[in-house]
Formats: C-alpha cells, structure tokens, sequence
C-alpha cells in the first residue's frame, strides 16, 4: 500500500471532529511548531521537504514563503486559495469535507511560520457545506485554545476566517482572489509588485493552495527530509489526484508521486481502468487547463518508457508529446468521447471565466468558442482548424494572467495531437453530428518519436 | 410568472442584519468592503434575488458607492439579478461532467420542468440552469440547489425525477 500523509485517517468515523482529530494525532503540528521551533525553522523544514505548491503552478511552496517582505510595523496575511474551481479538479473540496482540521492545523503552522495574526480560508462560494464545515472546525479550534490570543502560552496570536467567493473561476488566480477578497471583481493584478511585497490591503501576503497548507502539518510532524524521502526527484512527497471522467472508480487519490500513469489508471488499487470495458482515447492530465494527451502518449514517453505520475515526468516532451500536472485533475475519455466536443465545451467555459480586462483572453477565448461551435455542429471549414491554432497563439503569453494561457493550451494541444478528428468533422458534417470518430490509431504503440512542433 | 417591480423597497431583517455586522468584524478597520460578497450571499438568501433597491442597501450599510456594489453583483456568477424560481436547479455543464452525460440531464430537466434554462415555472417553485464547473468532478453529473447549496450527486434521470417531486411536496 502507498504511504498515505494527508488522506491516512479519512475513513476514521468522525475524523472530522476536533476530538477524533487530536485522538489520530491532530494538532501535533501546532504543539511542536509553537513550543519548539521559531518561524524561520519551520520555513526551513518547509524548504528542505521540497513541497511545491498543489493549486497548479508547482512553485516550490518553502521559497515562496522565503519571499515574504517583512516591514516593521506592517500585517502579513496568508490567505488560503480554496476557490477550485479547475474542470477536473475537486481534491481541495473532498479534503475539507472529511478532514477540515488538517487546513485548519496546517494554516495555524503556516500563519506562525508566516508572522500573520490574521489569515482568510477564500472558499469558491459554491462550496457553501463545507464553508459551514470550516467554520465549525474553527469555532472548535479555538475553543480548545489553538486560535485566538497567545495559543498554547506561545504569546502567538492567530485568528482564522473563511470568506466565501462569488462564483468566478477567476478568482483561483492568486491576484484575483485578492482583490475578491477586498470586495472587487477578481480582475487579476499586473505583476510585479506579486502579493509577497504588496497583497491583501497592500501588506504583504503569501497565497496557498488548500493541499499545499495541509502538507505542511506531516512535514512539521515528521520533518521535511523525511517528506523528501518520498517521491521522485524534485516532485517530493504525496499528491492528490481528482480522478473523473470514463473511469470504474473515479475520485480522489493520495499518491506518492512517481507511480507510473498506467498502473494509476488500470491498478485495482486507484482507479480500475477505463468504464464499461471501453478502451481509452485520451487524457486531461492536471486540470482542463493543461494539454490533452492521446492514449499512447499519456503512458509511455515519446521514447517508450514508461510516464511517470510526477512533475517532471508528466511535461516531459514539451507540449509536443507532453503535459502538465498542474492541480492534479485527472481526466480520461473513453474511446466514444468526442475530442472536438470537449475542446468546444472547455472553450466556452474559458470564454464564460474570462474576466474581460485583456482584450486577446476576452475577444480570443469567445473566437474559439464560435469557432470550435461551428466544428462541432457541422458548418466548419477546413481553414478553421488554423484559424483556431492562430487564434491560440495570439492569446498565449499575451495577457496580465494566466487564464489565457489556460485556455489556449487545450485548444492547440487538441488540434496537434487529434487534427485527423477535427478535419473528419469538416468532411463529414452530417455523419459527426451523429457518430464518433472512434479510437483511431490514439492507442497504438508509439511508431516513433514525435518531437516536431509546427 | 413572477411580478416584481424593480424599484419595490426592501427591508431586512434584523437577523440579516445581524449576520452583517458578524461579518464585518472579520476585516480590518477600514476594509469593510471586503464584507461585501459575503454579504450578497446573505442577502440573497434571505430575498432570493439581488434587487437594485437591495444592492444599494448594501452599499449604504458598507458605506460605498452604489456602483460598487453592481460591478461585484454582475460580475460574479452566484448573485441572481433577476428574480428565480423558490429551487434554483444549478447543473454542472463542463467537461468532465459531459462525459457521464451532464448535457443529456440538461435536456431532462428542460422537458420535466416545461421551461427553458432561467426561466421560472408558472407555480414560481422552479427554475434552471447549467452553470461551469462545480469542483465535483468524479461524482457526475452533479447539481447544486441555492441558497443552502446542498450537492446530488452521480444524478440520473430517475433521481432527478424523485428530487423534483420531493421538491414540489416540500
């Protein structure tokens, strides 16, 4: 069995109480922390496990906190970003659902860490039961003394809020969440200053991801060698996958990162392979934001060996015949999917999310909307195929943040690997409107390396 | 249909009033705008849609513009600017979601209804709509009912069905 850091007591009955919680070991985090270490030590513990943040970008979690500006007299904040809200992605949700005091712990370690006295939990409005949950793990936490003033007699004070968001993808964009946060619209922020020298209110303020918080609480208890003891190279410790799509048994995973792709999607011990004895097509390795890959591609390399479930081994290749691991949303589309629907369907989701303010994100993401609408419902022209790659291109790299980029990626990526599925919709308008275009050779064994880009 | 009038006055309770004074507190001296999606929430909660004349209530209480108050409402897609069946039937229509047959739910749920998506039903109960992804990825299709947001999950059209029916005698 994997080793399990964040997820090990998650079937225990009322795990999600303060007492069951503390009775698994809970809250040792804090003890230790607060009694035993200063800040700038569990910063280090932190920089020594190799955490890298879990929301999307990989940036190593420890360095980021190294970052912070610490101006005499001025609050630092850390908020944590529980906006998710990446097709794909739902791990942040499940864990707060069934384990609120692990955030809980973890923020009350990192705040310390941090110097913050105030810290917000951003919760995507949606998500209202488990923003209920929260509240309540807090109301727990600080009757049992780990918030509010001078916690444990350590004289560290720590009080805790969870704001709710608004509904607005958006907002999972660090600069976004903070001017949401201040009771804006979540337009992005034009960096530098980034959020550690001038965030929330102007002060300086580090942004993590719900799972990257969490991890913080084994590494104090355990220490962060022992937490780089897991893994793979520089992808340390465990990951949450949200497993979804054609799937036997979707849901949430804790990895060690490394397990090879192919053993994650058809071991009996994650998710079963593909449903209903169908074959698979393809797949969304880390959020619907990162390249679609063909069956063969996701689990060999170009090389043929094996694709491992890390970050360097999921990118490997490039966007020629790689991807990303991004939030960790694990999507799979059985061979009855179609691959020019789905790039439609994620277009128009990034159309509706952008949030207007750069002219090739907001005019771009709607092009290829009507583009790929077109595709799909049988009045596109082969020139639309490049015409969509164009589009791409003029988006990616050319806006404040990276929704743009998000939204490019899926649809170049779609066209680079399954071009043979889009030109079959132009030469057979009628017959796509009610069949698929099937597996086609997606599966086969790689011929031979594919490494030319355009 | 519902008949609202646009510039009807509304009251709040003082419940609801309450709750935003709880929530104030959170932020620093100052930043009381930070209050204001939270507060929406609440808002809506309580009337069920966001009228002008509430929003500008809200924006009295924080002690902003008006306008202020109508770019955040407009903005973000939870804040209901027209007013909504009493069920607000929120369903997943991205991706992940499509592909154990979200879009054909849509369709069942258009047709057991008898309206089309934001439109409310004649008895007031009802109203529709697909909404971009809800986080609840591996349990598809999946739909969520306001202002509680509770979740069902792994929906058919059976289930729907004995949702929709629980509803109407509720």
């Amino acid at each position: 069995m994997a080793r399990k850091l964040l997820l090990e007591h998650i079937n225990v009955p009322g795990i999600n109480t303060l007492d069951v919680y503390r009775q698994k070991g809970g809250y040792r985090a804090v003890e230790k922390a607060l009694k035993t270490l200063t800040p700038d030590e569990v910063v280090e513990e932190v920089k020594k496990s190799g955490l890298r943040g879990r929301g999307g970008a990989g940036f190593p979690t420890g360095m980021k906190w190294s970052f912070l500006a610490k101006p005499e007299g001025v609050a630092r904040y850390l908020v944590c970003n529980a906006d998710e809200s990446e097709p794909g992605t739902f791990k942040d949700r499940y864990l707060m659902t069934y384990i609120p005091h692990a955030l809980i712990e973890g923020m009350i370690v990192s705040s310390f860490a941090l110097g913050a006295n105030t810290s917000y939990i951003y919760v995507r409005g949606e998500m209202m039961p488990q923003i209920r949950i929260l509240e309540r793990a807090i109301a727990e936490a600080k009757n049992a003394g780990f918030l509010g003033k001078n916690i444990l007699g350590s004289g560290y004070d720590l009080e805790l809020y969870v704001q709710p968001g608004g509904g607005a993808y958006i907002c999972g964009e660090e600069t976004a969440l903070l001017e949401s946060l201040e009771g804006k619209r979540g337009n992005p922020r034009i960096k530098p200053p980034f959020p550690a020298i001038a965030g929330l209110y102007g002060c300086p303020t580090v942004v993590n991801n719900v799972e990257s918080i969490a991890a913080v609480v084994p590494i104090i208890n355990d220490g962060g060698d022992e937490y780089a003891k897991i893994g793979i190279g520089r992808s340390t410790g465990t990951k949450l996958i949200s497993a979804s799509g054609n799937l036997v048994r979707p849901g949430v995973y804790e990895i060690e990162l490394g397990l090879p792709v192919e053993e994650f999607i058809y071991s009996d011990e994650w998710c079963g392979g593909i449903a209903n004895g169908k074959r698979l097509k393809a797949t969304v390795a880390g959020g619907s934001s990162v390249p679609i890959l063909p069956a063969n591609l996701t689990l060999k390399l170009a090389n043929g060996e094996p694709r491992l479930m890390s970050y360097e081994s999921l990118s490997e290749g490039g966007f020629a015949t790689g991807s990303m691991m991004g939030s960790g949303g694990f999507i799979a589309f059985d061979e009855d999917q179609c691959i020019v629907r789905n790039t439609w369907n994620f277009s128009r989701f990034y159309h509706h999310e952008s949030c207007g303010q750069c002219s090739p994100c907001r005019e771009g993401t709607g092009w290829m909307e009507k583009v790929l609408h077109r595709l799909e419902y049988g009045h596109g022209k082969m020139s639309d195929i490049d015409l969509l790659v164009d589009v791409s291109k003029k988006i990616e790299g050319n806006t404040i943040c990276p929704l743009g980029d998000a939204a490019a990626w899926p649809v170049a990526s779609a066209i680079r690997h399954f071009r043979d599925e889009f030109e079959w919709h132009v030469n057979e308008p009628v017959k796509s409107l009610s069949t698929n275009y099937g597996l086609a050779n997606y599966a086969d064994p790689i011929a031979k390396a594919v490494t030319i880009e355009n | 249909m519902l008949k609202v009038e646009e510039t009807q006055p509304v009251e709040f309770s003082s419940a609801l009033i309450a709750k935003c004074d709880e929530i104030v507190k959170r932020y620093p001296e100052g930043k009381q705008k930070s209050a204001l999606l939270p507060i929406l929430h609440e808002v809506q909660a309580e009337l069920g849609w966001l009228s002008t004349s509430a929003m500008d209530k809200v924006a009295a209480y924080l002690d902003i513009q008006d306008i202020e108050v109508y770019e955040v409402a407009s903005f973000y897609s939870m804040y209901f600017l027209k007013p909504q069946g009493k069920y607000v039937l929120e369903v997943c229509r991205t991706g992940p979601c499509c592909l154990v047959g979200a879009e054909k739910l849509m369709g069942h749920i258009e047709e057991k209804l008898g309206v089309k998506e934001n439109q409310v039903t004649e008895d007031g109960l009802f109203s529709w709509r697909g909404v971009e992804c809800l986080a609840a990825c591996g349990y598809g299709p999946v739909l969520q009912i306001g202002p509680e947001y509770t979740f069902y999950e792994n929906l058919n059209e059976q289930k729907v069905d004995e949702l929709i029916e629980d509803l109407r005698k509720k």
